[in-house]
């Protein structure tokens, strides 16, 4: 065989050696993906023969006489990642158009670096941040405000009435909003880099002014990609553990009030999961595990189905 | 043809070759559980290694986690702050016994309190985590501390979020004294509290019982001394109020009769004694009866025979309560009963 057909003989092993290792690490991540399902849904076996359905809607939480529910969890995790996106969303909104349009060109790099260095603070100095810091502030001087002012109006106040202690979900979702603007901003900035100078310039040239050009014509543009973004900052909303385990105070009750603890799916699994002792608490736990997937994976499928809709109607899907 | 394939092969041998060839180590011990003994464990153990070179290999993960870890073998001894009924012993094919004494020491913060000078007791105590007693100047409490001028702040009750030893000691505590609190909630490492927020471990409760005016909750008394918290005195099963000091644990742990419970299983709530502190608590180790490695077993026991013969000093300095002497007997004479090879030959002679 000639110099050049071994060569050619020994390219063709290579490539059949990365192609079968590319993929078998793609259906690792697959299988990976279907093992932690199926090992969810066969640990909560025993709760959903004991419960059912009813778990969903149930407030109890009695370790001692075996009897659980998911209610509180649910609305906790639900309450203060709603609320984190709440805040999160128009403040990442405000720092990309900031970082894009607004700001001296000086200042971009730094503002943009800092934004980033929030990102990688670890969720638990965020926790011992929220309980040492600014927990005590919120009760010494804002949760009084609020029972004060806001406490008073007839359809908001059961809302935003409650004990001055400075921890409870809203104390929580404000945590977490914090922790979610750098990823949405970042990604928001990153998209609206991208849009092509002419499409705002033309805008400009006609008129508009700068907040016509941002709601009107980036942000249409790049809506699949800030969509992303809010996804991502939901994903780990959602999933937020040891930040929020600090500041909820961790009660399973549930209140009207905002400015009362509350509990979450992943802080009542960091809370109580290594000293479950019983097959039903373990399998309960587990089944609100399987829960919070599930929400996951249907807030996701939502996102996906939203930005459909829109491009069916702006007629870029067929 | 595939020199390179060849050589890479060869490589990728090697190196595995070389991580499989791991010399073995010296036969250290395993076990897991209890977060409470955790400091003493580990001193113990430091000091072991010195003298010996077998170490012990400790993971704190809860009394729950030990108890599961050792009912599936995979260490050497699980360790529980809630020890387990003789028949769950049985069940499991386990044996238990105890290392040091410690309890729980109420906390609060109420302006113009000063430590230990409020006086409650138990039944005051089940009303105040039942939310039946919402004001510190509530009758029942004024009623107890005749001489001390109560605020009228709400009271909040601060308990543990996270299942643990603690939380059993206490509630079974309030079950004893309170028929309602052993009807409505029951005692556990987690229970349905009627009241209040949860804080995460004794450093949860602290620091919220530290930033809550007004607030109540419950510690490890090695925590509470250590953190020089504001505790309160309890009124025990003979009448007397005691403060919370290392002499009343250990008339707690000296007046109870470890001769009489089988298996071990006693806990040290409400003791009958003059200066007892009613809410006292042993800590305890799990393991097999039937061991299938004699070796480690032995070595095992070899550690905690150790411990109690030199390590009373280690204990007191971090205010945990070594047991008394004619305990320690009990035990020695329980491991010899208990625990055997599979051909039924005692482990410990």
């Amino acid at each position: 065989m000639t110099s050049q057909k071994v060569q050619l003989k020994q390219q063709a092993v290579f490539d059949l050696l990365f192609r079968s290792v590319t993929r078998i690490c793609a259906f690792a991540v697959l299988s990976l993906l279907a093992a932690i399902i199926a090992s969810l849904v066969v640990g909560s076996l025993p709760a959903i023969h004991a419960f059912g359905f009813g778990f969903l809607a149930s407030s109890d939480w009695d370790p001692v006489n075996d009897r659980f529910g998911a209610l509180i969890p649910i609305v906790g995790t639900l309450v203060t990642s709603g609320i984190a996106l709440l805040i999160a969303i128009p403040v990442s909104f405000g720092i990309a158009v900031f970082l894009t349009e607004l700001s001296p060109r000086v200042l971009r790099r730094p503002l943009g670096i800092a934004i980033e260095l929030l990102a990688g603070i670890p969720s638990i100095i965020y926790g011992m941040w929220g309980l040492f810091v600014f927990a005590p502030l919120f009760a010494d001087y804002i949760e009084p405000w609020f029972n004060r002012h806001i406490g008073t109006l007839p359809y908001i106040g059961p809302f935003f009435s409650g004990p001055p202690m400075g921890i409870g979900l809203l104390t929580a979702g404000i945590i977490l909003s914090i922790m979610v603007i750098p990823f949405i901003a970042s990604v928001m900035r990153d998209v609206f880099d991208v849009v092509p100078p002419m499409l705002k310039e033309s805008a400009y040239a006609v008129g508009a002014t700068t907040w016509e050009v941002m709601w009107g014509v980036v942000l249409p543009y790049t809506k699949v990609g800030v969509a992303g973004g809010i996804m991502l900052g939901l994903g780990r909303a959602l999933g937020e553990t040891m930040a929020v385990t600090f500041v909820i105070g961790n009660a399973h009750e549930l209140s009207k009030s905002l400015l009362k603890a509350g509990n979450s799916i992943s802080s009542a699994l960091a809370n109580e999961f290594t000293e479950a002792v019983g097959e039903l608490y373990t399998s309960s736990l587990i089944e609100l595990g399987l829960i919070l997937f599930f929400i996951t994976f249907v807030v996701l499928s939502i996102a996906r189905i939203m930005l459909y809709e829109l491009g069916l109607r702006e007629g870029q899907v067929a | 043809m595939n020199n390179k394939l060849k050589q890479l092969v060869i490589g990728i041998a090697a190196v595995a070759a070389l991580a499989f060839a791991g010399a073995s180590q010296a036969s250290d011990i395993t076990g897991a559980g209890a977060t409470f003994p955790y400091p003493i464990y580990a001193k113990w153990a430091d000091a072991y290694k010195t003298k010996t070179g077998i170490g012990l290999n400790y993971q704190s993960i809860g009394s729950g986690g030990g108890i599961k870890q050792i009912e599936a073998n995979t260490v050497d001894f699980g360790a529980s702050d809630m020890p387990l009924k003789p028949e769950d012993l049985e069940a499991n094919g386990l044996m238990q016994f105890p290392t040091v004494v410690g309890g729980v020491v109420p906390v609060i913060n109420v302006n113009g309190i000063d430590s230990g000078a409020l006086k409650l007791d138990g039944a005051t105590l089940a009303d105040i985590y039942l939310g039946k007693i919402t004001k510190w100047n509530d009758p029942a409490i004024v009623a107890l501390n005749k001489d001390l001028k109560l605020p009228a702040d709400d009271i909040t009750v601060v308990h543990r979020s996270d299942g643990s030893g603690t939380s059993f000691i206490f509630t079974h505590y309030l079950s004893q004294v309170s028929p309602e609190w052993k009807s409505s909630v029951g005692e556990g490492t987690a229970v349905s509290w009627k009241a209040g927020t949860g804080g995460k471990g004794n450093e949860g409760v602290a620091s919220y019982v530290q930033r809550i005016k007004g607030s109540i909750g419950y510690v490890e008394y090695a925590y509470a001394l250590q953190n020089k918290m504001n505790h309160v005195q309890m009124k025990n099963h003979d009448g007397s109020f005691v403060q919370p000091e290392s002499s009343a644990f250990q008339a707690a742990a000296a007046g109870a009769e470890w001769s009489k419970a089988p298996g071990l299983y006693l806990l040290l709530t409400d003791s009958p004694g003059a200066k007892s502190w009613p809410i006292a608590g042993a800590t305890f180790i799990l393991m097999h009866t039937v061991q299938d490695k004699p070796e480690t077993a032995k070595e095992v026991l070899k550690f905690f025979d150790w411990a109690y013969a030199n390590g009373d000093s280690m204990a007191s300095e971090l205010d945990y309560v070594p047991l008394p002497d004619s305990l320690v007997n009990l035990i020695h004479s329980a491991w010899e009963q208990k625990i055997k090879d599979k051909s039924g030959k005692a482990v410990w002679k």
